[in-house]
């Protein structure tokens, strides 16, 4: 029997069972930002600790910096939460991107920007969206504070090792649907729990000819199916990416590609469990609730709880939409829209910024709706403005914004006001997600977000612009 | 390090209904601004327990003086979804919550908890309802999560089998739930690990 690229990075990770049964596992890279480190490095000065590996750690400033003005945050608690993080990056020596880097951005941008992200490695940062490096063949995932105290003090932390399942998505992917589609679509099948226990891989012919980016949006929801990471298996794609990045080891490439590769699961590895979907059923898919797993196929209605299975299913309904007040049984498309919010660390990358602006090319958003476009990292804003596409959204209505998390968590001052309602490319639509304790998220694909901007309400893509073929054709 | 042994404990419980609650939920990231954990306690569940709009006391069951007192929280299914963040179990443990029960738990909140010494354990369906009740007929009845013989109790005379991974049980009840000493112990092997890897 083969291994699936998860124990492969296990067996080599692995430094020894504790005495409580769980795994030592030592994370090869570790990432911070200024949100969920400080604690951390307060509990290592109290135990009297070094970073023992200060060059595997790497920190940047994400969830609290403002996206105007971004050096200037007007909230005194935000600017002490920057400037702990510089403080502690500089008393324990770890690599920092801040603003004057040039490479600041969300966390999980930034890392496979930089090439610190690599196949066949083990990621672990203080954020649960982690799993987006599993894009690369990394097993990536989300920690707690105390581990973050872990990883700084020992480069290692306890785990108990999760089963894996593999995802098999084949066929063509109809046009307008988008990677963000075919998440939304596995967690609405699977549900918000399904993943509780596992690593998903995802598999298939249209991972296969996702690029780099779709991957990453794809990994990047995998805890909003409950599991704790996913990953595609490493290919040429991933080790093309990755070819000249600052942090790969360019001397000898082709030694360090051959490696990352062997990661891959063989073709005969084993799965505790294996779900295939066929492509041709995924539709560009939309949350009417407030969970992740609420989603419809846009040309679906919202579901009525009269229709629900169980009682429990019934109550969840209802709570679901009495929050978004939102009638049952009804379409969702046609929804009107107060806020549209473009970027975070699922879909704020150049292709995501791409592929809305060629449809926002001449158009405006619609009177009476804010529309924001966030850049997920400095480097994507640049490469945004190099192409032209800051203006296209400007010109559209759009505001155009400095790199961070803004609307997604709503740390900094970008929030929604009141129940406004926001079209959001983000991952999360819980209750008060989005910084105001009433407002209401409804999540869906870039292009989609586009379209509900320009006519000012919940639209299908499809039939606002015209589709020239398959977005993740070969 | 010598760490407490968590192998019994007992408190009045409260009822939070709803299945899905997330971290946001537990603890909306507006109050996640700080340099450290303490002073979280006054936030748990904040924009469910004030109304949004006027900031008045909502019918949230921690706003009941019937539950005042208690110091363990049950719920329902896939509790403390969401954010890795620690926020969240910091929040319910600086509150006054000793211990969780469940249907079941998102994995990175159980993890988060179980390293803070605040044991989570899962119930079927029926008897998280059957303790629901008991509760609130009394809210004086005391529950009892007993690690050592994997037992929720009720001083109303329940009796259920719990469940937890062996892994948190036993390093709860041997008072190594908080592995920092034994992972710095193994600093050698470490060496070793990372020698091993070309990328380190
Ligand atoms: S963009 Fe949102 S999900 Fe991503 S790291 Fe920032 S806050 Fe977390």
């Amino acid at each position: 029997m083969g291994k699936s690229l998860y124990q492969k990075v296990w067996d080599a990770h692995a430094v020894g069972k504790l005495a409580d049964g769980r795994t030592q596992l030592f994370i090869g890279t570790h990432l911070i930002h200024e949100v969920t480190s400080p604690q951390a490095f307060g509990m290592l000065r109290d135990l009297g600790l070094k970073v023992k590996f200060p060059q595997r750690t790497f920190a940047t400033i994400d969830h609290i910096v403002p996206t105007v003005n971004q050096d200037q945050p007007a909230d005194p608690l935000a600017a002490d939460m920057i400037k702990a993080i510089r403080e502690n990056c500089d008393e324990f020596g770890v690599t920092y991107f801040d603003l004057a880097s040039g490479k600041q951005g969300i966390v999980h941008v930034v890392g496979p920007e930089q090439g610190i992200t690599q196949p066949g490695t083990t990621i672990a940062c203080g954020d649960s969206h982690t799993a987006t490096h599993g894009a690369f063949g990394a097993i990536a995932f989300g920690i707690g504070t105390t581990q973050v105290r872990d990883v700084l003090a020992t480069q290692t932390m306890a785990m108990e090792k999760l089963k894996v399942r593999r995802i098999e998505v084949n066929g063509e992917l109809p046009p307008g649907v988008y990677a963000k589609d075919v998440i939304l679509d596995i967690i609405r099948r699977l549900g918000a729990k399904g993943g509780i226990g596992y690593a998903y891989e995802y598999a298939g012919e249209v991972f296969d000819r996702m690029s780099m980016e779709e991957r990453m949006t794809v990994c990047n929801m995998s805890i909003e199916g409950g599991a704790r990471c996913g990953y595609v298996n490493p290919d040429h794609k991933t080790v093309e990416y990755l070819n000249g990045r600052p942090y790969v080891d360019n001397d000898d490439f082709e030694a360090t590609a051959e490696r990352w590769l062997s990661f891959a699961s063989d073709a005969d590895a084993e799965y505790d469990d294996i779900v295939r979907i066929a492509a041709a059923e995924i539709e560009p898919t939309v949350t009417w609730g407030i969970s992740p797993d609420h989603g419809i196929a846009i040309s679906d209605r919202i579901p009525d709880p009269a229709g629900a299975a169980s009682e429990a299913e019934k109550a969840t309904i209802e709570e679901a939409l009495a929050y978004m007040k939102l009638p049952p049984g009804t379409p969702l498309k046609g929804v009107k829209i107060d806020v549209a919010f473009l970027g975070s660390c699922t879909n704020g990358r150049l292709s995501d910024f791409r592929e809305a602006a060629k449809f926002l090319k001449g158009r405006k958003v619609a009177p009476g709706v804010k529309a924001i476009a966030v850049p997920g990292s400095q480097i994507v804003a640049v490469q945004c403005q190099q192409e032209g596409l800051d203006k296209v959204f400007e010109e559209a209505g759009f505001e155009w914004r400095g790199a961070g998390c803004s609307m997604c968590l709503a740390m900094n001052p970008d929030k929604l006001v009141g129940d406004q309602i926001c079209a959001s490319s983000s991952n999360r639509n819980f209750k008060g997600r989005q910084g105001s304790p009433i407002g209401r998220t409804i999540l869906m694909s870039p292009v989609m977000v586009a379209a509900a901007a320009v006519t000012g309400a919940v639209a299908d893509a499809r039939e606002v612009f015209e589709f020239p073929g398959s977005p993740v054709a070969a | 390090m010598a760490l407490e042994k968590i192998t019994r404990i007992s408190g009045r419980g409260v009822f939070v209904p709803g299945a899905d609650i997330d971290t946001d939920r537990i603890i909306p990231a507006r109050f996640m601004k700080c340099v450290t954990f303490d002073g979280l306690g006054e936030y748990a569940f904040h924009d469910v327990r004030f109304d949004p709009e006027t900031g008045e006391k909502t019918e949230h069951p921690l706003n009941d003086e019937r539950f005042e007192d208690a110091s363990i929280l049950i719920a329902g299914v896939n509790f403390g979804c969401g954010s890795s963040r620690e926020h969240a179990p910091q929040s319910l443990s600086k509150y006054g919550f000793k211990a969780v029960i469940a249907q079941s738990f998102a994995e990175i909140f159980f993890g988060n908890s179980t390293t803070l010494g605040m044991p989570c354990v899962t119930l079927e369906a029926e008897q998280i309802d059957r303790l629901r009740q008991v509760i609130d007929e009394d809210p004086a009845v005391e529950v009892t999560i007993d690690l050592e013989a994997l037992e929720v109790r009720s001083s109303a005379g329940d009796s259920f089998p719990c469940r937890i991974p062996d892994s948190a049980r036993d390093a709860l009840v041997s008072g190594r739930w908080d592995p920092i000493q034994e992972l710095l112990d193994n600093a050698p092997r470490t060496a070793e690990v990372a020698e091993s890897l070309p990328y380190v």
